[in-house]
């Protein structure tokens, strides 16, 4: 029977697509979405109390994409043979309805301003040199803070982030962040209350003349009704956000935000268990007639859409503009092509602080709740002389330690044995985490394309990574690790243990889910495979939301600017190409 | 690539879409239609499983369970600062989770063939029960040449050099990867020993009461300004402080 012709598809719904499903609909056009996972609920998949799981969540991956079906391949540079990540680990996308918003940590942030022109900002103060030229792809966005402020804002509003201003229409503000952008008003919510250890790291910070603050967080610091009029409790900071989900609608998600008030629209439609196969175009490829897709009864089906947007995790976003054969697929080799180039990832290290006589119980947390300092992030701090660009923040957070996860020991410590059970009895509560939380430039021969050997249980050719940290990375995450270090100090512990990130990159132990870049934005078509809009520059009707749309990586989470060029995409849909459907901007 | 299994695969084409259904979507998975309402279930709460209370091992073999217990007694040893992994339940933990979806694979890419592969490309073994079964008998093996005898027959300190060699990767395991296996087998023992005690291990909160993790506390907001003072109530799992 053929499908009925709506608007616009969604190919996944989590952050992204609720929020452009919310703005599209509101508009007064017909939406469907397609979900390859469930319908997700916190009554009935992450209640309380067992949504305190750490096993069933974190270690057995309940809420995460599963990789039996459909994973990537891996290699850490292009002569090595990929092989596929048969399990999760360094990073965790999720499945089902929300997406990876069901069980991130709420870390939401801006990107600096000069975060925006990376690539002119740094030749025009450090010279060529520094951009190791040849091997060091970094670009320019085609917008500007400026232009994103209002809908970073709408989003703070949305998920009633928690936190302090640090810049009031240019306006610095005492016990905020006083290198962020300017911000047209202050968060709709007062910062979370602070647990002892981040207290310890933002006294002994300010004491080294270092500018602490709370980091921002979609973790209620009290009750809160959103724009939409969804509300949200108060958190009850017991520790178990990143990697789960709550069962206290505390931590803001598209269904504690935005699924009360979209799902009874009718013109919206989400379809579950739906996997799309790719996007249709006409024979000369150069429009989308919509998707095909297959259901749980292996039933195939086209839907015809006027607009097709690609609003998955990013690593499926840009598989999926290579399995449709939109865009030219990057090579590494000559630097031409643009889908799958640039992917790029986040450096983390960390440091430890162990007291004798404090005791910091760090299992009280929440996931976004800690104190940061932000003076070398991005180009917040003088690079001359250093041998790298960029930079990232460092803080104490407690996100809860739960107790597989979290074994703060000393050096030295064995990895088993009577030993290693008595570190941990002894340290568990008397330890402050302090973590940094680097950026990572893009690369030549860090991209995305189709493995030609694997696939999925679809048949399909399985996403290829070929990724790894470069000396710019090592450079700026050691240096960050050292900062780290010497506020830990300060702190008054008995011991300090630096945990650098040395080596290769490893897909094996957990960092962070910040994959980014494959499909960039950019002003031109020869350089980036979306424009300003998000839309691509080879098939007009087809829209990519996600991270994939950075040039390169930020010092910071993705969510919140991921988010900012989702609300601005949805925005010129339904001002400009509503009206007139075509390519937004002239190549 | 080395097999051509792969490569079969990979011209089934959209043939093989029916059977791989199965591997797509769970049992309980109907595809829907949701609009003009917010789904909700009644009676539908996706709980975790019940542990089977049998008693003995379900998965492990006799020989088996036996190198099991006397693994898990080395890499957490039962002694004053707490318990044991034999007295925290993680023999039957393992036992438990191998029998179960995660010993199958579940959530896994298991598509053949396995080539070792970098370090840094992690997992390049079949599933975990398959891991388990073809590792003991290759370490008892193993260990019978290294050392004259199986691994539940040495004393304590040559079980720990033994453990030590497959940790380093030293031991030769033949097809199996020896750091890999005892990677997988001290991350099942943490885990066993550190988790709610729901599936088996963990007997009595021992664990948590050992380092002072509250367990399964909904509300700690009375708690977080109180700097310094420790955490005054027990743990609780979560089917409560039983």
């Amino acid at each position: 029977m053929p499908e009925p012709a709506v608007d616009v598809v969604l190919v996944g719904f989590g952050w992204t697509g609720a929020i452009l499903a919310e703005a599209l609909t509101a508009a007064g056009l017909s939406v469907l979405a397609f979900e390859r996972g469930g319908w997700r609920t916190a009554p009935n998949d992450y209640a309380l109390p067992f949504d305190q799981d750490e096993l069933r969540y974190m270690w057995r991956h309940h809420l995460f994409q599963n990789v039996a079906h459909t994973t990537v391949t891996f290699r850490n540079s292009p002569d090595q043979q990929a092989l596929p990540m048969r399990r999760l680990g360094s990073f965790l996308p999720g499945a089902g309805v929300g997406g990876g918003g069901v069980h991130w940590n709420g870390q939401v942030w801006r990107f600096l301003p000069s975060d925006f022109v990376a690539r002119s900002h740094n030749l025009e103060r450090y010279g060529a040199g520094v951009l190791n030229a040849t091997e060091m792809t970094i670009q320019d966005y085609p917008v500007t803070y400026e232009e994103l402020e209002p809908y970073y804002d709408r989003f703070d509003y949305l998920c009633g982030v928690s936190g302090k201003a640090g810049n009031l229409k240019g306006a610095i503000q005492a016990g905020g962040n006083p290198f962020e952008g300017p911000r047209s008003r202050d968060y709709p919510n007062p910062p979370l209350q602070m647990t002892y250890g981040p207290s310890l790291f933002g006294k002994a910070a300010a004491d080294l003349g270092y500018h602490p603050f709370p980091h921002p967080a979609a973790n209620m610091s009290r009750p809160y009704t959103n724009p939409l009029g969804v509300q949200l409790a108060q958190c009850t900071y017991c520790g178990f956000c990143e990697k789960f989900g709550c069962g206290n609608d505390s931590k803001s998600s598209p269904q504690t935000t935005i699924l009360p008030v979209l799902m009874p629209r009718p013109n919206f439609t989400l379809r579950t268990y739906c996997e799309v196969m790719k996007v249709e175009l006409t024979r000369d490829g150069k429009h989308a007639t919509g998707v095909s897709y297959v259901d749980e009864n292996g039933v195939l089906g086209f839907q015809p859409a006027n607009i097709v947007i690609l609003s998955a995790f990013m690593l499926e976003n840009v598989r999926q503009l290579l399995i449709s054969g939109i865009g030219t697929p990057y090579d590494p080799r000559t630097g031409t092509g643009t889908v799958g180039k640039n992917y790029s990832y986040q450096i983390v290290s960390s440091v430890n602080v162990f007291y004798d006589d404090k005791i910091t119980n760090p299992f009280i947390g929440a996931g976004a709740l800690g104190m940061i300092i932000d003076d070398f992030n991005g180009d917040n701090f003088d690079h001359t002389g250093l041998g790298f660009i960029g930079g990232g923040y460092l803080g104490a957070l407690n996100t809860g330690a739960r107790p597989i996860e979290t074994h703060p020991v000393p050096d030295k410590t064995p990895k088993w044995g009577a030993g290693f059970k008595r570190a941990i009895a002894d340290n568990y509560v008397k330890t402050v985490p302090i973590v940094t939380h680097g950026a990572v430039m893009s690369h030549r021969t860090n991209y995305l394309d189709l493995d030609p050997t694997w696939r999925d249980t679809l048949g399909r050719p399985l996403m290829r990574m070929t990724f790894d940290f470069t000396d710019n990375e090592h450079k700026m995450s050691d240096y960050l690790t050292d900062k780290a270090a010497q506020i830990g100090r300060a702190m008054g512990g008995r011991e300090v243990k630096e945990n650098k990130r040395s080596g290769h990159y490893d897909i094996a132990p957990y960092q962070t889910t910040h994959t980014t870049g494959g499909a960039i934005i950019g002003a031109d078509p020869k350089t980036s495979a979306i424009n300003r809009y998000l839309q691509s520059w080879d098939v007009p009707n087809v829209f990519v939301a996600g991270a994939n749309a950075f040039p390169q990586n930020a010092g910071y989470n993705p969510m919140g600017t991921v988010a900012a060029l989702t609300y601005h995409c949805a925005e010129a849909i339904i001002r400009d190409y509503v009206k007139s459907p075509g390519p937004l901007v002239q190549a | 690539m080395t097999s051509g299994r792969v490569t079969r695969r990979m011209t089934l084409g959209f043939g093989a879409i029916i059977s791989a259904i199965a591997w797509l979507f769970p049992a309980r998975a109907i595809a829907e239609r949701i609009g003009r309402r917010l789904p909700w279930a009644a009676n539908a709460t996706d709980r975790p499983d019940r542990l089977d209370e049998r008693p003995g091992y379900i998965f492990l073999s006799p020989a088996e369970a036996a190198f099991i217990e006397a693994a898990v007694a080395r890499l957490i040893p039962n002694d004053q600062t707490g318990p044991g992994a034999i007295e925290a339940g993680v023999p039957r933990f393992i036992d438990r989770q191998l029998a179960g979806p995660y010993g199958a694979g579940d959530h896994f890419y298991l598509q053949p063939p396995f080539p070792r592969g970098q370090p840094t490309q992690g997992w390049q073994m079949e599933a975990p029960a398959q891991v388990y079964r073809a590792a003991i008998a290759a370490v008892d093996r193993w260990a019978s040449a290294a050392y004259g005898r199986a691994f539940v027959a040495l004393d304590a300190s040559t079980q720990d050099r033994a453990l030590k060699a497959l940790e380093d990767g030293k031991a030769n395991l033949g097809e199996t990867d020896a750091k890999a296996f005892f990677a997988l087998l001290l991350q099942n023992t943490i885990e066993g020993y550190f988790a709610d005690p729901i599936y088996g291990g963990n007997r009595d909160m021992g664990a948590w009461h050992m380092i002072g993790f509250p367990g399964a506390r909904y509300d700690l907001r009375p708690y977080v300004c109180r700097y310094g003072e420790p955490y005054a109530l027990p743990p609780v799992g979560l089917t409560g402080r039983g």
